[in-house]
């Protein structure tokens, strides 16, 4: 008798360490910038600390978002359904470090001059793009609650379909403002199209009726 | 005011980081042991000397200059890598000695010269310069160099010499951002003839009183302070004189974002970027922007070169 139950209070606690252990991994960049900006145990931004800061928020916000889409493809593809769990988590993470790398830009570097951030908004194409891709996750982050998911029913899937151009217009405002060094945006980009590559590939299928074994459909 | 000097502690003036009051023989000596040195495959890389020269205060700024380390650690030079602090980490197999210069084109004495050679007839000064870089961040450099008028006019350049051009060393071995084609290596540059006779166009061969770090151009490069910060190319090996407009690497890769001229210009924007304002590098996470000057505040000295052309069009 004791041994079916181990076994299955193993299952459940290595079950549940996904979450936090997701929290704590998610965390760890914030957590890098933050010790490097308030000079924990010598630790610096280096030279340029503010684009330094700038740069870490977006960069660490765009690859959470890319992973936050890699998170059904994994969970078909590996049979792992309970990866599903942690969509939700990377995806407001993403968002949050999104919102920091917006908010580092408006109150340190431009220091909250509202005049000034909004020609740029308009008129600098990688911020027009980058601005704009964060306000399509707006929606997406207040409707991530259960009770939104339940009140939306199936619009909540078509609403969330936001996130692909949100993704794409993250991976173009970055191409847009690197030099010439453009590798590691094409990569991101790579891996956006991959990604849409698989969707587009599993799109068909569920038509036919072979529905993927996962119930969370959409994003 | 001066008090007694305690040998057992040193003045003040022995321990600023920039030693400042050798004679010329000695630079000349310690160049040349740097040429010896610089063979060791220990000192390879690492390999710095202390410079003499005298401080030209006219044509410095009254600003506390960056730090050796932001000065040495924060970098664009993409033949090293395009992270800022790629040049630092990745320059260390890179040799700037023995090192040789080509000088050709339109002037009466061209040929390959040893750079000591080159540098022997110069004394050197220094000069504390603002460098404005094109992507809106600023430092103030205690560059250690000479006039590069002073050079130019050795070689003698006939009346077609219009233009000076400037070539980077292609060593894919010892520089690894060239071994990828994010710019079409080796770099190039260039300047007017007036331009480049400015006095105060700079041929660097130091920095903080020491021999130029490999991440900062070692062994000379070229110093432009009214112009954004690319036009100053590092680790060059060949000088021409050309009658007509050379070739510039960004221009190259971007021509409508990175013109031949590339004066410092708060009022024509990067298309992508506004050059209104700037970010002074080492100054602290919550220092506001700082305004950009045009010329970047040289422009009593050199607007003069620019009169009637529409440095608009000509950015």
């Amino acid at each position: 008798m004791a041994a079916p139950v181990t076994a299955t209070r193993r299952a459940t606690s290595r079950f549940r360490a996904d979450k936090p252990l997701t929290f704590l991994l998610c965390t760890l960049p914030l957590a890098w910038l933050t010790a490097r900006a308030f000079a924990v145990a010598g630790l610096s931004l280096g030279p340029n600390p503010v684009e330094a800061l700038i740069h870490g928020l977006g960069s660490w916000g765009l690859r959470l978002l890319l992973i936050t889409l890699c998170v059904r493809p994994l969970a078909v593809l590996l049979r792992q359904p309970r990866l599903m769990r942690l969509r939700r988590m990377l995806g407001l993470f993403a968002f949050t470090y999104l919102v920091l790398h917006f908010l580092s830009w408006f109150v340190i570097d431009r220091a909250l001059d509202l005049a000034g951030i909004l020609p740029d908004i308009a008129k600098r194409p990688y911020i027009t793009v980058g601005f704009t891709a964060l306000l399509l996750l707006v929606p997406l982050a207040v409707t991530s609650t259960d009770r939104w998911m339940r009140r939306l029913g199936r619009r909540w899937h078509t609403l969330h379909r936001l996130v692909y151009p949100a993704a794409l217009l993250g991976c173009l405002h970055f191409l847009w403002l690197v030099k010439a060094d453009w590798r590691e945006p094409a990569l991101y980009l790579v891996l956006f199209t991959v990604l849409m590559g698989w969707r587009w590939r599993q799109r068909p299928r569920r038509r036919a009726g072979i529905a993927p074994a996962l119930s969370p459909r959409g994003a | 005011m001066r008090r007694r000097h305690d040998p057992a502690r040193p003045l003040p003036s022995e321990i600023t980081p920039s030693e400042r009051y050798y004679n010329r023989r000695e630079i000349m000596a310690s160049l040349a042991a740097l040429g010896a040195v610089g063979m060791g495959p220990a000192s390879a890389g690492a390999a710095s000397a202390r410079l003499k020269f005298a401080r030209n205060p006219q044509l410095s700024l009254n600003e506390a200059p960056n730090s050796l380390e932001d000065i040495t650690t924060y970098n664009n030079f993409y033949e090293f890598g395009t992270e800022k602090d790629d040049p630092a980490k990745r320059s260390q197999k890179f040799r700037a000695r023995p090192w040789t210069v080509k000088i050709s084109g339109e002037a009466a004495r061209t040929g390959t010269y040893e750079l000591d050679d080159l540098l022997r007839p110069h004394a050197l000064e220094e000069r504390i310069y603002r460098l404005r870089c094109v992507e809106a961040w600023s430092m103030v450099v205690p560059w250690v160099g000479f006039p590069l008028g002073d050079l130019l006019k050795r070689f003698e350049p006939n009346s077609r010499a219009k233009y000076v051009a400037f070539k980077t060393v292609l060593r894919p071995s010892e520089m690894p951002g060239q071994r990828f084609p994010v710019l079409d290596w080796p770099y190039v540059e260039g300047l007017r003839i007036d331009e480049a006779m400015h006095p105060l166009t700079l041929v660097a061969v130091g920095l903080y009183g020491q021999t130029l770090p490999n991440q900062n151009g070692a062994p000379l490069r070229l110093v432009v302070p009214w112009k954004y910060g690319f036009k100053g190319i590092k680790s060059i090996v060949e000088i021409r004189f050309t009658e007509k407009q050379p070739p510039t690497s960004w221009n190259l890769s971007a021509p409508h974002e990175y013109g031949f001229y590339a004066n410092v210009n708060p009022s024509v924007d990067h298309p992508r970027w506004s050059q209104a304002s700037e970010r002074r590098i080492g100054a602290a996470l919550f220092a506001p922007r700082r305004n950009t000057l045009p010329f970047n505040g040289y422009a009593e000295q050199v607007a003069a070169l620019y009169r009637g052309l529409d440095l608009r069009k000509h950015y």
